[in-house]
């Protein structure tokens, strides 16, 4: 399509590449520019370049209130060859405007915070000069997910989707000499790019037979086609929403492909808050819900979602239970939570798995940025570097008093993601718990249960962090951190509070404002299931209370009291199962002997020897035939006498 | 004269006035034979920017033709036949782009017998454009004999520790595969009475019945200089013990010689094998792709590493070419010229690394992006050029490659690219793999610690590259442009 074919209901519209240009310009000028305008310029230019793309994104937003078609703005023609034709050009629609709202606000919010805690956090690492560096990294996040969401086609998509996995791979890696032994961080990178490539190979696969099935990779015309499609062959959208899956499974960490989202909480804590809680790893679920057309079309790929989405919630939660890490916790519980929403849009309730992806933005965010400011205040009130790891939530307690404002912004976001009433959490929760009923029983009971784990590893850890006794110096002299850290978690916490606005049972905003782009069921309030999911909260909270908060844990190093009850069980959570194990067991070391064997046996003796092999027998052939010119000259006389001896011979008994 | 002012006769022929120059120079003085070469080579290259300005885009015919009688042997004629089409004019490009960075890159790694070294090297650059711009069957295989003899004293004279074994093993290697491809094209020259390349594929019915044959003659010494597994084994040896530019020279562009004689005379000249045998042709790819990518990883030395992912990396090449569509074939060349950016540059970064340390073994880096930000930096966007970056030049070949095969003609074309997208994740892995092991985790030795960042002068030469890694990336329509008539002839040629 041409750019003059496209009809620009509003002018406004042609701002849209602005929403990845603004954070660009930030990374180029950052890099040209940042080290020389110290911390105070790089963090305003990244900082600015997020406000703008906030901006511009909000402009698109009121465009599409009085044109709510949208548009699709051309920036350049990529390339054409064969049957492949496509665009960098952007889809403005309500769905990709709301991604680019959270994205963009969410993303600010953080930035804001990443100026404050990472001035702290090159000085703990004695890296003052890496400064600059986080935000270009951040920003450059920003320009491949706003790529990512704003792609009218698959392949554009997919630069995003690769882009976002390798800011992604910077920043778990941003303190690459750090870790175990040195290059723990480091490994934890890697582990992130090649588990997102393992899930990529689904996603280009589902691409390659998108193309030969629908001859485009144009969102509009493959969704046109897609039931056309499958009336004459029906296989192939399924096997390209199978594929998809293995995309999202990848970038949203779901079962089977979530183990590297644990080892990403390496990375610095507003790149957990921002990449692998609040905006990457809920690019899987709107890929599903952009594909909405394609799995409408393939009810059994639906399902499939479905099921792994609900597995992972439960699944994840399990494991949530039985961490210290502060930030391991919220990073299963993001596993769990990316889980509903996966299975939300797997079961066809694609609103309520965005609105869920909206709320978990805000209250998931704001938890990552709370735990920061808890490590944070830790770290540096740790004079006598006696503490081990400023994440291990044994150490922590009694941090209530100490640090207010984050244990109220914690508390709060704690309250949204268990669902209490009125906070955003219920509301989009809620409605993915309906639409479960609907669906199917035995879903629903899954995803009951964990709801009923959310609440309780959520408790678990406000008990073991904020109440008690302080079990180490550093928590005992911990201090709240400055407005910086502290105005971005109230405005989250304020987010966390009021975002069930945005869809509120027999108003639903979001509902309207997503059919635009969407097939919405419209969502119903179901009163006893919000009532059953308020008694699994309140059962939740009790348990924890009886558990962590009656008499709270005394010192670091006692066990923790479901230790006792559940036995091998709780070991079994505590090793999260052992997946990482299987999966070395299951595909690392093979893949590891396979290349020994391959580079050291069969190449290097087989390959290498045949080569090496012929040249030697052609040498000692030549050798032995070099011989029989040896210089004598009876030797020469004898051959030519037998010669000629034969010769005769021949000729004469002919 | 006229013939010699000719584009491509000039710019083919250019670097020997370079030669003629060295010559005149005292044989000890390094700092004149550097600056004759290198304004030689970039002259050159202005010259083959001639060649792109003159050259009409959207046609697929070839251009510019110089033709004219040459000799007689047996009543047939051979001829000067030179012409520049899509296919050429990117391989002509790539050369005269790579020469002078690899002169540059010389500047303090070649410290002896300078003059020698230049003169190889511009004999070796007229050899190259020879190659690619020669449309007579002889005239073809006299430059590509000819690059042979200086790339092997390229490797033998200033290369490492066992450049002799690995100067031989090169040369015995690609002079078994041009024998057999010298019986062929005399064969079919007398068959049909002519060694002009447009006119043998018009009478390409005469020698049909040998075709197989035919083809397999020509292909193996293809084969051999692609390398496609299993006939890789020179490529190591060759790479590790070549000097900086050598390496860069031979992965960038000789490589792309066994590549370009497939689209130039295999296809054209013998379809129904080509046919017959492309499934073959594109499994065989696909081995190269995931065994290259599997034994890469288990590499020590640098340089190994990087060559087998050229063999990983060529077999994407091949499995397009014999794919045999438009998306494919079209992916193919520009992944030829991909290749050649990411591969080259890697070669110089290498280079760049050893000239730090002295060793190419990577146990004994580490923590190298601390001490060396931008070096790290530039090294990093090189890898994931490497890997297939989307927006890096490297997706854009590898996409169209594969989208073309997985929905092309061949049998089980589905099985052979998803075989082949596997080798995707396993390029993140040894690059990634590469990278950590030289730039990532702490910098613990006093070396590592003291070294140097980047250089002006070695970020000036790998400065053009980055260029073109992101240009290709974002923009390559103006090479697909070159590309697709090209391509759309080729495929037009085939039953």
């Amino acid at each position: 399509m041409l750019l003059s074919e496209v009809s620009l209901h509003d002018p406004v519209f042609r701002l849209a590449p602005l929403v990845i240009f603004l954070p660009l310009a930030g990374v180029i000028l950052n890099l040209l520019i940042g080290r020389r305008l110290g911390e105070l310029g790089a963090g305003l230019i990244a900082c600015l370049a997020g406000a703008g793309a906030f901006a511009v994104s909000a402009a698109l937003a009121f465009g599409l209130k009085s044109s709510p078609e949208g548009a699709i703005v051309l920036i350049w023609r990529w390339f054409q060859v064969g049957n492949l034709d496509l665009n960098w050009s952007l889809k403005v629609d309500t769905l990709s405007v709301t991604m680019m709202l959270v994205v963009s606000g969410v993303g600010t919010l953080i930035h804001i915070y990443a100026t404050r805690y990472m001035h702290s956090d090159v000085r703990h690492h004695h890296e003052p000069g890496r400064y600059t560096r986080f935000f270009v990294f951040f920003n450059l996040f920003l320009a491949a997910m706003m790529v990512l969401v704003s792609a009218d086609n698959f392949l554009m998509l997919f630069v995003g989707w690769e882009g976002v996995g390798l800011c992604s791979y910077l920043l778990i890696g941003f303190w690459f000499e750090g870790g175990e032994g040195g290059l723990g961080n480091a490994r934890a990178a890697k582990k992130a790019f090649v588990v997102n490539r393992i899930g990529d190979f689904g996603l280009l696969i589902a691409i390659f037979i998108m193309l030969g099935a629908f001859g485009s990779l144009e969102f509009s015309r493959v969704f046109a086609a897609a039931p056309a499609v499958t009336a004459t062959a029906p296989g192939v959208v399924l096997a390209i929403t199978l594929f998809m899956l293995l995309g999202v499974t990848g970038k949203s960490a779901q079962l089977p492909l979530f183990v590297w989202l644990p080892d990403a909480m390496a990375g610095p804590t507003p790149v957990s808050a921002l990449i692998h809680a609040a905006t990457m790893v809920t690019a899987g679920v709107y890929l599903v819900a952009r594909s909405q057309p394609l799995f409408v079309q393939a009810p059994l790929a639906a399902d499939v979602v479905l099921w792994v989405g609900a597995i992972t919630a439960l699944f994840a939660g399990t494991i949530a239970v039985g961490q210290y890490d502060i930030k391991k916790v919220l990073a299963y519980s993001t596993i769990s939570q990316l889980g509903f929403m996966v299975a939300a849009v797997g079961m066809g309730a694609v609103v309520a798995g965005m609105f869920h992806l909206i709320t978990h933005a805000f209250f998931k965010a704001l938890l990552f940025l709370a735990a920061g400011s808890v490590i944070l205040a830790l770290e540096e009130a740790d004079h006598g570097h006696d503490l081990q790891d400023a994440q291990d939530m044994r150490v922590m307690g009694g941090l209530r008093s100490r640090l207010p404002v984050t244990f109220w912004t914690f508390l709060i976001g704690a309250l949204a993601l268990s669902g209490l009433v009125p906070l955003a959490g219920f509301f989009s929760k809620d409605e993915i718990l309906v639409a479960a009923q609907q669906k199917s029983p035995a879903v629903f009971i899954i995803l009951l249960a964990a709801a009923f784990l959310t609440a309780f590893y959520m408790a678990r850890q406000v008990f073991l962090v904020f109440f008690g006794r302080p079990r180490s110096g550093a928590a005992e002299h911990a201090r709240e951190n400055p407005p910086l850290i502290t105005v971005p978690l109230i405005a989250l916490a304020l987010l966390s509070i009021f975002g069930g606005v945005l869809n509120l049972p027999g108003v639903h905003t979001l509902e309207h404002w997503l059919e635009h782009s969407l097939n919405v069921t419209p969502a119903k309030f179901v009163l006893w299931i919000a009532l059953v999911s308020l008694a699994v909260l309140a059962a939740a909270v009790t348990l924890a209370w009886l558990l962590y908060g009656r008499k709270p844990r005394a010192t670091a190093r006692e066990a923790d009291p479901l230790a006792a009850r559940l036995g091998g069980l709780y070991r079994a959570l505590e090793a999260r199962w052992k997946v990482d194990e299987f999966y070395s067991w299951l595909v690392v070391r093979p893949f590891e002997r396979a290349a020994e064997f391959l580079s050291s046996i069969f190449d290097l003796k087989l390959i290498n020897g045949l080569g090496d092999g012929l040249g030697a027998l052609v040498q000692s052939l030549s050798t032995a035939a070099s011989r029989i010119q040896n210089g004598f000259v009876r030797s020469y006389t004898l051959v030519f006498l037998v010669g000629v001896t034969a010769i005769l011979a021949y000729l004469l008994l002919r | 004269m006229q013939t010699l002012l000719h584009p491509l006769v000039l710019t083919t022929f250019f670097p020997l006035v370079g030669v003629a120059a060295l010559l005149l120079v005292r044989p000890g003085s390094a700092r004149a034979s550097r600056w004759i070469a290198l304004l030689t080579a970039l002259i050159t290259f202005g010259l083959s920017l001639w060649v792109l300005a003159a050259f009409q885009r959207g046609s697929a015919d070839l251009q510019m033709a110089v033709n004219l009688p040459w000799l007689t042997i047996a009543g047939v004629e051979i001829r000067f036949f030179m012409a520049v089409d899509g296919l050429s004019i990117l391989m002509v490009l790539l050369t005269a782009f790579l020469v002078p960075l690899a002169v540059l890159s010389t500047w303090t790694a070649v410290q002896e017998k300078v003059r020698g070294f230049m003169i190889a090297f511009l004999l070796l650059e007229t050899g190259m454009l020879g190659v690619f711009l020669a449309q007579d069957l002889v005239l073809f295989y006299v430059f590509w004999e000819f690059t042979l003899i200086p790339m092997y004293f390229l490797i033998g004279i200033w290369g490492g520790e066992r450049r002799v074994y690995a100067a031989v093993k090169f040369f015995l290697y690609t002079m078994a595969g041009s024998v057999l491809m010298l019986l062929a094209l005399l064969f079919i020259g007398w068959q049909a009475g002519t060694f002009s390349l447009p006119e043998l594929v018009a009478a390409r019915g005469i020698f049909a019945g040998a075709q197989i044959w035919l083809f397999l003659a020509f292909g193996l010494a293809f084969a051999i200089k692609v390398p496609m597994w299993p006939l890789h084994s020179w490529l190591p040896d060759a790479h590790v013990e070549a000097p900086t530019a050598g390496s860069v020279i031979l992965a960038g562009v000789l490589l792309k010689m066994g590549a370009y004689g497939f689209l130039r005379f295999n296809l054209p000249l013998f379809p129904q094998a080509t046919k017959l045998l492309a499934p073959w042709m594109a499994a065989i790819g696909v081995v190269g792709i995931l065994y290259g990518a599997l034994v890469a990883y288990r590499q020590k030395d640098m340089k190994k590493l990087v060559a087998y992912s050229s063999v990983s990396h060529l077999g994407f090449v091949v499995l397009g070419i014999f794919a045999l569509n438009q998306e494919s074939v079209a992916g193919s060349i520009l992944q030829m010229v991909n290749h050649g950016l990411s591969t080259g540059a890697l070669f110089l970064i290498v280079g760049y690394l050893y000239e730090r340390l002295h060793t190419r073994q990577m146990s004994a880096f580490g923590g190298v992006w601390k001490a060396a930000p931008l070096l790290g930096s530039v090294s990093l966007v090189v890898a994931l050029s490497s890997m297939g970056l989307p927006g890096l030049n490297g997706f854009i070949g590898e996409f169209t490659i594969l989208a073309g095969a997985f929905n092309s003609a061949l049998p089980a074309a589905r099985w052979l690219a998803g075989a082949a997208t596997i080798g995707v994740i396993l390029a993140a892995v040894y690059l990634l793999h590469w990278f950590e092991k030289i730039f990532l985790g702490p910098a613990l030795k006093d070396e590592v610690k003291d070294m140097k960042d980047l250089h002006w002068r070695e970020g000036f030469i790998i400065a053009p590259m980055l260029v073109l890694i992101f240009w290709i990336g974002l923009y390559p329509q103006p090479f697909f442009d070159l590309i697709n008539p090209t391509v759309s002839r080729l495929l037009g040629l085939l039953p």
